[in-house]
């Protein structure tokens, strides 16, 4: 069954800045198959915002690819499609902006849930118009099908019909996340890149809401892209996960692998550091030190500086990723050594 | 417990704070509107303990927080701090309460000052109770408050700007600041949700670790039911203005005769794949602290809820078993088993994900 929809291989997203670049996302490689769910976790500024964003290219105008960089969607590189070589840095690639054949895909194949609902619709203009302008743009039928399809949607996650003429201001924070989410599902997408969709929402409309997305996603078959902090929202979510470091992607498997057979250190150290609310009460274990400063990344592993186990060639020598089961990729030189031997509590 | 009054460092009586919404022409005709953001609560915090108070946006547990402090003045009833009331202090008095219970804020971006080095921020309480005699020796104080706080070598520190800080070292800064006057118990209002998980749980250690050291009770206010599970003793939750449920942190964790608190714990996500998880079955969302439901406020909500009781009378707080309050007109019936909370919660049948 499983049918490849995404494929992106060495994907790397360099930001230009004045005094030089700032390398969020460096030789990221991961496959997405139809109706799947990957979540992509990582703290803040790991590069996980910019690898979802770079699929459909909606980055800042100094962000550059380089060259090599794949994003394969359904047969489609959508880096050779609409990326032009750079005339002022060698090595890399320019996002063209508005590229016609790009905007067939936004939205229509691939649509986003925004971080922050709380701001992603216009507050001038009714929720409805904008869910049926967004169906009106990439489909040629009439406005009154058009609003019978909003019709449909908000029955679907769950909003009363009557409130399609109110304004963004007269919505919950959880309403306004169901909207979003409508429209994200507006045109029947094969793939919705959701951007912390629960982060900013108290506990239980997170919990309906995530269960909400969970429904859908496997009545309509869509894929998704998660990308979150919170490893307990995967955990609960994604069938196949991927843990981002400082830009690296550092251990990719299925979400039982990754939690269970942990072979990355810095994924021990997430959930030894993250409180539960089953189990045993533990002490938890904070990571030392703070992430690196993505403009002047370490030479050798990212983690290096503040892994437990790191030896002399972790600090010289950029790790390679080994796969260490069918399917459970780390970058870690000891990758081999560690699988089995950490992990989160079931280890102790 | 309770029993052991000499123990008991804050007590609360039956505090309420509404703030009255200025609504234009509704202020010259008719009655004046109130929000109801707390809404007669009562606890004790007793010497050396964490009382994590949880609940979702809105359910007035940073006003008990700013209550506590004096940030804000109650409306009613009575704060009780080493024998006298501070709920009506005034002037000096006023003054040297706040010596002795300090705040940690939220954001460790904003609570600090941008243009204070961190010495002078964390000096310019000394300065302004009048503690130290002379410049040297404040500077000692200010070093010993950093070095409790985990930034070592603290001389490194001294000469720093906020901006030169990470979010873990600008939150220990709050917590050398709150430290510096040796306060005799903290209010930290969500001090670790603004932090990076890596970075979250050193500044959760660091506070359990003060506690031991000095003994200084915390009241933990926080909307992460794991967190404070983590950092509490024992714990409260709020909906609306009032407690619907407080007991040690575990009986409340494991064993929640709220069918709030049910709700609540049960929607919080586990970071373990294998763990089942099921939807709870609450209605709506939280109502707005105006409009006011009559009766129980979690009635219109609650899949228990008898009509001609819960929405007429309010529940009081009641004890179930020793130390664990619960305000629920059922909280008999579901403390014996009659009513089983359990069934709240429905798990979805979906095909398992093997691998």
């Amino acid at each position: 069954m499983a049918k490849t929809l995404l494929d992106i291989r060495n994907l790397s997203i360099h930001y230009k800045i004045q005094t030089g670049w700032v390398y969020a996302v460096d030789d990221v490689s991961f496959k997405l198959n139809k109706g799947e769910t990957l979540g992509l976790v990582g703290e803040s500024g790991c590069g996980k915002t910019t690898t979802g964003y770079g699929i459909t290219q909606l980055l800042a105008n100094n962000a550059y690819l380089k060259e090599g960089s794949k994003v394969i969607f359904d047969g489609k590189d959508f880096v050779k499609m609409s990326t032009i070589p750079s005339k002022h840095y060698e090595g890399y690639r320019k996002i063209v902006e508005y590229h016609p054949e790009m905007r067939k895909y936004r939205w229509k194949r691939i649509s986003m849930i925004f971080q922050g609902a709380m701001n992603a619709f216009n507050p001038v203009f009714k929720v409805g118009d904008q869910i049926i302008e967004a169906i009106l743009t990439h489909e040629n039928i009439s406005e009154e099908e058009a609003r019978k399809r909003v019709e449909e949607l908000y029955k679907l996650v769950g909003i009363p019909v009557d409130r399609i003429d109110n304004y963004p201001h007269e919505y919950s924070g959880g309403m306004k996340q169901r909207a979003m989410i409508a429209m994200a599902l507006a045109l029947n997408p094969d793939l919705i890149i959701a951007d912390e969709p629960t982060t900013a929402l108290d506990v239980v409309t997170q919990d309906k809401i995530l269960g909400e997305m969970a429904r859908l996603q496997r009545e309509e078959n869509v894929a998704m892209i998660l990308i979150t902090h919170d490893v307990s929202v995967v955990a609960e979510m994604a069938h196949k996960m991927a843990v981002m470091y400082a830009g690296h992607l550092v251990e990719t498997g299925s979400t039982r692998q990754v939690f269970k057979e942990t072979a990355h250190p810095y994924m021990e150290a997430l959930l030894n550091a993250f409180p539960n609310i089953r189990g045993e009460k533990k002490r938890l274990k904070a990571i030392p030190g703070s992430p690196p400063d993505l403009s002047n990344p370490p030479t050798g592993c990212r983690f290096a500086p503040r892994c437990p186990y790191a030896k002399d060639i972790c600090i010289e020598q950029e790790p390679p990723v080994i796969e260490v089961a069918p399917g459970h990729y780390s970058k870690c030189h000891f990758a081999e050594e560690l699988y089995g031997e950490i992990g989160g509590e079931e280890h102790e | 417990m309770s029993d052991e009054n000499n123990d008991v460092v804050v007590q609360v009586k039956d505090l309420k704070k509404y703030f009255e919404l200025h609504a234009g022409m509704f202020k010259i005709w008719g009655e004046p509107i109130y929000v109801k953001a707390v809404d007669g609560i009562s606890f004790d915090i007793h010497r050396g303990e964490i009382l994590g108070l949880v609940g979702e946006s809105g359910c007035g547990k940073t006003t008990t927080g700013r209550l506590l402090t004096r940030l804000e003045d109650p409306t009613a009833g009575s704060i009780i701090f080493e024998g006298t009331d501070i709920a009506k202090l005034k002037g000096k008095e006023l003054k040297k309460y706040r010596r002795n219970v300090q705040m940690i804020f939220q954001d460790p971006y904003e609570s600090l000052n941008p243009r204070f080095t961190v010495l002078k921020t964390i000096m310019e309480p000394l300065i302004i109770h009048g503690i130290g005699d002379t410049y040297d020796e404040r500077v000692e104080m200010v070093i010993k408050a950093l070095e409790d706080a985990e930034l070592k070598p603290a001389e490194e520190y001294l000469e720093r700007f906020p901006h030169e800080l990470s979010g873990g070292q600008r939150q220990r800064v709050a917590v050398a600041r709150a430290l510096v006057l040796r306060p005799k118990f903290i209010v930290a209002d969500e001090p670790v949700s603004m932090l990076d998980v890596s970075i979250r749980a050193g500044v959760m250690n660091l506070m359990l670790d003060l506690r031991d050291k000095y003994g200084i009770p915390f009241l933990f206010i926080t909307h992460d039911i794991a967190v404070s599970r983590y950092m509490s003793d024992r714990m409260a939750v709020m909906y609306l203005g009032k407690i619907v449920e407080i007991g040690e942190s575990d009986e409340v964790v494991f064993n929640p005769m709220h069918p709030y608190t049910k709700a609540l714990i049960s929607a919080v996500p586990v970071p373990d794949p294998d763990h089942k998880h099921g939807r709870v079955q609450i209605k709506g969302e939280i109502p707005s602290p105006i409009n006011l439901p009559p009766g129980c406020r979690f009635w219109p909500r609650c899949p228990y809820a008898q009509k001609g009781l819960c929405d007429v009378k309010e529940p009081p707080l009641v004890e179930v078993s020793e130390g664990h309050y619960v305000a629920c007109h059922l909280a008999e019936k579901i403390a014996s088993g009659e009513i089983n909370l359990e069934e709240m919660v429905a798990y979805e049948e979906t095909e398992e994900t093997s691998s």
